[in-house]
């Protein structure tokens, strides 16, 4: 008996420790994937058409190499790397936050028409407003003159869809499906509008809008990349202060409230970051889509749903994915570069797909 | 006296829903709110935890006003457990970790780790630390959820029909754990039931609801026939079965 009560005793001690491990075991995971998303982002500086080396990469990086490669690296190589890196993280992270104030595991920036707000938003501001010229090389299309006008602007877009969503899953408890239609129809709307606005310029203006429409992340400078970094890195200190409050949102709207969680507060300000990343990502890359859906997924798969782990692992995952994707699109017919957009939509519709047929408990 | 509840009103679209409720609970106590269907049972649970707000009426929570103090100090002194609750994708430890919120300020400590754990133990659910909780049974996750509660370490704990969808065994469990906590917390335990027999048989204090109203609060005494018949309009007797006090519609 007594030694019943003793391995019981051990037992209950050993509880902590063996949690300790599981925690472990997920911030070895996350630690794996920065580790994954670094070593791909020395791969893709030296990957394309201009034939570097590793060696050299690392050399001209470390300040120790001569202009042309100066040139490359630095102005052509790393801010592409780093923005798709920065994008990924921010669109990752916004779709993860997202699924999680609307209960809805479908839910993303781009599949609930919050891009395609802010694309519209970005359009009037550089179309209408002039806040931008319009040139006819695809490589830098869209010439952000003034970046404030087209980010507030496009925030007006993502932030109006937003809400009407919102609204939908709070006032009119849509189910995650309708949800999902809705955004369609948002999103159909905001690409309707962005035409009608297109119909009003030069042919030349038409051609680059339309290719500005699809994601491109090469014609992001390293002025773009300050902010957009900037903005990603508030907001995911934003979302990982708020962590709690998402973990305590999973297990109901009145569990939530009983743990002292203001779930209205929480969810508009959540929306509204969302938002915000969602927009200065458009602005500046264009609409990127499935990154939002694709990231938080495969970590939730990977995880579990718990947002200490969820968050950070959604944003190196979204990270990596991007960086991966805009890679093989600069690599895989090189010297053609694809648009990324196309890239993260081949890979991130089948997941909708799946998710969608297979029922997604929030799992 | 820990919890005083003194005119409460409550009425969703000018149809009133609790009307001058009053009643005190003690520490220690398992205080049970029975009534019909649509009686605003749930309704005054949701107002003891300020997830409502009554127009009118006060409660105070150790002399405090529930209503001036900020949500994160409601949520360290009242525990509630709802009547759903979804079942995400986490484990049961971190389950219940979530119960440590309210006293968290930027992460876990161990002193919460060790909370979680104990009150793990007191349950009996060591052994489920690490599953997920969309593979436990109703009688677990409920079990599960009224362990988040506890770590909550709260000193008034509401719970909304915690035995409705357990079986009999998993009723009793339930039940008993809360009794329990009630008494070796020295807490408030406040419960909102249908069963009258399991009413009568773990509860302390009894407040028959009928229409909004207070029919009768008190001990032992206030379950009568005629206050039963009265409050649920179908004739009951009141008997002992194996010293065991029943209630049979007749």
């Amino acid at each position: 008996m007594v030694e019943v009560e003793e391995m019981r005793q051990a037992a209950v001690e050993g509880v902590p420790e063996g949690y300790l491990k599981y925690t472990g075991r997920k911030v070895f995971i996350i630690c794996l994937i920065l580790f994954l998303t670094a070593l791909l982002g020395i791969y893709a500086v030296n990957a394309g058409s201009a034939e570097l080396s590793p060696t050299q990469v690392l050399l001209t990086l470390l300040g120790r190499a001569e202009g042309r490669l100066n040139i490359i690296v630095w102005n052509i190589r790393l801010p592409r790397v780093l923005a798709a890196v920065t994008a990924g993280i921010g669109l990752s992270v916004a779709g993860c936050v997202m699924q999680n104030l609307l209960r809805n595991p479908l839910a993303s920036p781009s599949t609930l028409g919050v891009s395609q707000g802010a694309a519209f938003g970005a359009a009037v501001a550089i179309i209408a407003l002039g806040a931008g010229s319009v040139q006819s090389t695809s490589a830098d299309a869209v010439i952000i003159n003034n970046p404030c006008l087209v980010t507030i602007s496009a925030f007006a877009g993502a932030m109006a869809t937003a809400l009407v969503v919102l609204f939908l899953a709070r006032v009119r408890g849509v189910t995650p499906e309708a949800m999902v239609l809705a955004g369609v129809a948002l999103g159909s709307l905001f690409s309707a509008a962005t035409i009608i606005l297109q119909f009003f310029a030069s042919d030349v203006q038409v051609a680059s809008m339309v290719f500005w429409t699809f994601g491109d992340i090469g014609r992001a400078s390293w002025r773009d990349l300050e902010i957009m970094a900037a903005v990603v890195a508030v907001s995911l200190l934003y979302f990982l202060l708020n962590r709690w409050n998402y973990n305590a949102l999973d297990g109901g709207e009145e569990t939530a409230k009983g743990l002292g969680v203001d779930v209205e507060k929480v969810r508009l300000a959540g929306m509204f970051v969302a938002s915000l990343i969602t927009a200065v990502l458009v602005s500046f890359l264009g609409i990127i889509g499935f990154i939002g859906l694709l990231g938080p997924q495969i970590m939730r798969r990977v995880l579990g749903g718990d947002h200490r782990f969820l968050i950070p692992a959604s944003a190196g995952m979204g990270g990596f994915l991007l960086l991966a994707s805009d890679t093989l699109a600069r690599t895989v017919i090189s010297p053609v570069v694809l648009p990324v957009g196309a890239i993260t939509s081949f890979m991130g519709a089948p997941l909708f797909l799946y998710l969608l047929t297979r029922g997604y408990g929030r799992r | 006296m820990i919890l005083s509840v003194d005119g409460v009103e409550f009425s969703y679209n000018s149809r009133p829903v609790l009307r001058d409720v009053r009643f005190a609970v003690n520490r220690g106590e398992l205080f049970s709110i029975l009534g019909n269907n649509g009686a605003g049972k749930s309704t005054l649970l949701r107002c003891l935890n300020r997830i409502i707000r009554p127009p009118a009426g006060s409660i105070l929570i150790e002399k405090k006003d529930l209503f001036a103090l900020p949500r994160r100090e409601v949520a360290r002194r009242v525990g509630y457990v709802a009547q759903r609750h979804e079942s995400a994708r986490v484990t049961v430890f971190d389950a219940v970790l979530l119960g440590r919120k309210p006293h968290i300020r930027w992460d876990a400590t161990a002193r919460d780790l060790e909370i979680v754990r104990e009150v793990l133990g007191v349950l009996g659910m060591e052994e489920f630390s690490l599953r997920y909780l969309d593979e436990l049974s109703g009688g677990e996750l409920q079990k599960v959820i009224i362990a988040r509660a506890l770590a909550q370490e709260p000193r008034v704990l509401l719970l909304d029909e915690p035995t409705s969808n357990l079986d009999l065994k998993n009723q009793f469990e339930v039940l008993q754990i809360v009794k329990r906590a009630a008494r070796e917390r020295n807490i408030a335990v406040v419960v909102v039931m249908h069963d009258l027999n399991l009413a009568l048989r773990f509860a302390d204090k009894f407040l028959l609801l009928k229409n909004g109203t207070v029919f009768a609060c008190g001990g032992r005494e206030v379950m009568t026939p005629e206050n039963i018949a009265g409050v649920y309009g179908i004739p009951v007797a009141v008997e002992r079965m194996a010293d065991i006090p029943v209630v049979v519609p007749l």
